[in-house]
């Protein structure tokens, strides 16, 4: 039995997404840690200790502690669209691994309704893209297109999950046979298809967007630095050479 | 060339964020600095034919020393969360003054040339080519940053605009767009040890000048001791202390201090300045050059301590950088760190602040204050911004904000604090910080100062406020120039050895 077009088309395009995405983001991450940051600089009051740091962070990745001093509003609709997210990725595990873990079965349900609460958060920072003359102004073209696909995405998978059920197992065995390089037909549903193509278009633009802000936290000289610059010596390899020449 | 006519803003019983209002401020020009100054500095004095690929070029060099940069340029969402936390978007409605949109200047310019997306789709992400326009842009809003570290506190990814603008000041140097005010005073603290270009000879004068006013006043005879080889401490501060009102009363504190607890110490011709105006400009090599004349001093007089003087980004120099620049520390394993380590006392911090030093003796009994020398003041507390977001005292985090209360509150019997979100971390900037303390500026200046205006305000309705205490040459300069613009006396302006001086008892 030969293999739709649409089947390749898709195949395909996980493919080139998946190595876009894989080999953009490790680029990054690895022009990230060869960057020296010569000058301690965190902002203060910062933890002393690395243990410290690891905390700062923790409360910077889960909670988004820095946005919750600086503006209820974003914070809301942020924490709402990434905890839903996550919620909504940690569910999508059961399309790629068999037997499916035990805990993705667990938040099965929470996956489901999370969808909702994503949704909800990216509308809230849509509306504020309109509506507040001070983000209206910073905002590019991009900055809608990016809230604009994620909701499309969540969206579609919604109208799946709660309207019009899509045919799961054969989508299941697509992922897996893309992933044992054993290609099976794509279930040719429109909503589906939109939904994987719109995926596909996100992993690839990751690595060249503003969703560098993921890696990007991590990396943060004024977030992720220990405050202890008067009992450590900090030098940069650049800064270094300066010294021999005296 | 005076600078032009401007209204000033009216004192609102809040901090308002105002309504946009495009191009309000782009009139605001520093002056540029002229060739001889830029010669001294290595830097073009005007745009040469090539003077974006020079742009450029420093840009990518940038980009790659320093990882901030990298980062902060790629990781902005444009989630709106700093747009109302810089104190010149909140004092003159440009949106330019938004932290997000003043990062943008030079983010549009990396996308357009450093970014696959920007060099594929530039109106989709919003990047442009670099022209004179951007560049005129840059000169115009990287001088209405005062470097305060403010919007960082709010980001969610710790995006820092002092070190976009600090870059971009960098790359103007580098095509020959320099600020006539913050090089020159370069130029001076290379040249002749201090910012304010005061000679040796006039320096130990104006010492004299002044131990025989202490004497005069309090009959006590307190020395200001000028490169002594051998004292114990040698204490840095900003010029501005030794002839500048109020900074001077506070020069006189720490002298009685010394002399109350006993401790021989020095000041230096040769680092007579703890100002670090390399900082500014986000040159290190130059932030180097001037931080090396403390260590060169530090082992010529072979004294065991350094303390720092009330100043507040030279203090973020001292305590964050001079280990780094200069091995003025601890921890050092390398020949060039441990030539100076190994002379210094490991009893105390290495900088210390002068805060740090005078509270520890007053907690231990060392010397005796008597607060009621000030009641005839209400106080209150500026935090600086960069001792508040960018350094630290004592050993706990915040203790930079502790550490000078309870040591304001030793020595006076009425402290109020303003407002929570004016202060601590999210103290606002005087207005005239970061290389902005210049007359040619003065609306940037005024304007900048409202949201600190306004808090005071309320606590001066409230609880009868006369003295706003700080620990910063250039918050106390801005402050006594632009506060009466607000119709407050200037004399409310003044430093917290200020008021050591007042309480403190000498023998």
């Amino acid at each position: 039995m030969g293999l739709s077009t649409v089947t390749m088309i898709y195949a395909g395009m996980f493919y080139i997404a998946t190595l876009l995405l894989v080999v953009g983001l490790g680029y990054k991450i690895f022009d990230y840690s060869r960057t020296p940051a010569p000058l301690k600089i965190p902002t203060t009051p910062a933890p002393t200790t690395q243990k410290g740091v690891v905390y700062r962070m923790a409360k910077e990745v889960v909670l988004f502690e820095s946005l919750f001093k600086s503006n209820k509003w974003i914070w809301v609709f942020g924490w709402l669209f990434h905890l839903g997210l996550f919620l909504v990725l940690v569910r999508h595990l059961r399309y790629f691994t068999e037997p499916v873990w035990f805990w993705v079965d667990i938040m099965q349900p929470f996956g489901k309704y999370a969808s909702i609460m994503m949704v909800i958060g990216l509308t809230g920072l849509l509306a504020r893209r309109f509506l507040v003359d001070r983000v209206r102004y910073i905002s590019t073209p991009s900055d809608y297109l990016m809230l604009v696909l994620l909701i499309g995405i969540g969206l579609s998978g919604m109208l799946m999950t709660f309207v019009v059920h899509t045919d799961i197992v054969a989508l299941k065995a697509f992922f897996m046979g893309l992933m044992y390089l054993d290609l099976q037909p794509v279930p040719q549903d429109p909503i589906l298809l939109a939904h994987l193509a719109m995926v596909a278009l996100l992993m690839a633009i990751f690595p060249i967007s503003k969703l560098l802000h993921a890696p990007g936290l991590f990396f943060s000289p004024t977030r992720n630095q220990a405050d202890n610059p008067r009992e450590h010596r900090h030098l940069a390899a650049w800064a270094a050479r300066l010294e021999q020449k005296n | 060339m005076a600078a032009a006519e401007f209204d000033i803003p009216v004192i609102k019983d809040d901090i308002e964020v105002p309504k946009l209002r495009e191009g309000a401020m782009a009139h605001a020009k520093t002056f540029p600095a002229a060739k001889p100054v830029q010669d001294s500095m290595g830097y073009p004095h005007e745009l040469g034919e090539d003077w974006k690929e020079r742009a450029l070029d420093k840009m990518g060099d940038l980009l790659g020393k320093y990882r901030s940069l990298k980062v902060f340029m790629d990781a902005c969402v444009h989630c709106g969360a700093c747009t109302d936390k810089c104190h010149y978007y909140l004092g003159t409605s440009d949106p330019k003054n938004m932290p997000v949109a003043r990062q943008d200047l030079m983010r549009q310019v990396y996308r357009r040339y450093f970014t696959t997306a920007g060099k594929l789709f530039p109106k989709l992400v919003g990047a442009k080519d670099l022209t004179k326009e951007i560049l005129d842009d840059w000169y115009s809003y990287y001088y209405q940053c005062s470097e305060c570290r403010r919007c960082s506190v709010f980001c969610p990814y710790g995006i820092d605009t002092a070190e976009i603008t600090m870059a971009g000041r960098e790359i103007l140097n580098h095509v020959g767009m320099g600020q006539k005010y913050s090089n020159e005073i370069l130029t001076k603290v290379h040249r002749i040890g201090n910012n304010l270009g005061l000679p040796g000879p006039a320096l130990e004068d104006t010492l004299e000048g002044l131990e025989e006013d202490i004497e005069a006043d309090t009959g006590v005879a307190v020395k200001m001791p000028l490169d002594v080889k051998g004292a114990e401490v040698l204490l840095v501060t900003p010029s501005a202390d030794f002839f500048s009102e109020p900074h001077v009363e506070s020069l006189i504190g720490y002298a009685k201090v010394f002399h109350a607890a006993g401790i021989n110490w020095t000041l230096s011709t040769h680092a007579s300045e703890a100002g670090n105006f390399g900082l500014f400009n986000g040159n290190y090599e130059s932030m180097r050059k001037v931080a090396m004349r403390i260590r060169d001093a530090a082992l010529e007089l072979g004294v065991k301590r350094i303390v720092v003087g009330e100043c507040g980004h030279a203090w973020r120099v001292a305590y964050s950088f001079w280990n780094t620049l200069t091995g003025i520390g601890y921890g050092g394993n390398d020949p060039f760190s441990i030539e100076l380590q190994k002379q210094l006392d490991p009893a105390y911090p290495q900088p210390q602040h002068i805060c740090e030093l005078t509270n520890d003796l007053i907690k231990s009994g060392k010397i005796k204050v008597d607060p009621s020398a000030n009641d005839n003041l209400v106080v209150t507390y500026h935090d600086s911004c960069n001792v508040a977001r960018a350094s630290r005292m004592g050993t706990e985090p915040g203790g930079q904000f502790t550490i000078p209360r309870e040591l304001i509150k030793s020595v006076v019997n009425n402290f109020h604090d303003m407002a929570d979100e004016t202060i601590g971390e999210s103290t606002f900037c005087c207005g005239g910080g970061g290389g902005l303390l210049t007359d040619d500026l003065m609306e940037v200046r005024v304007k900048g100062a409202l949201p600190r205006a306004t808090a005071l305000n309320n606590v001066v309705k409230e609880h009868q406020v006369n003295f706003m205490a700080m620990i910063c040459a250039i918050c106390k300069a801005q402050f006594t120039k632009v506060l009466p613009k607000y119709g407050f006396d200037m004399s409310m302006v003044g430093g917290v050895h200020q008021l050591v001086s007042k309480a403190i008892k000498l023998d």
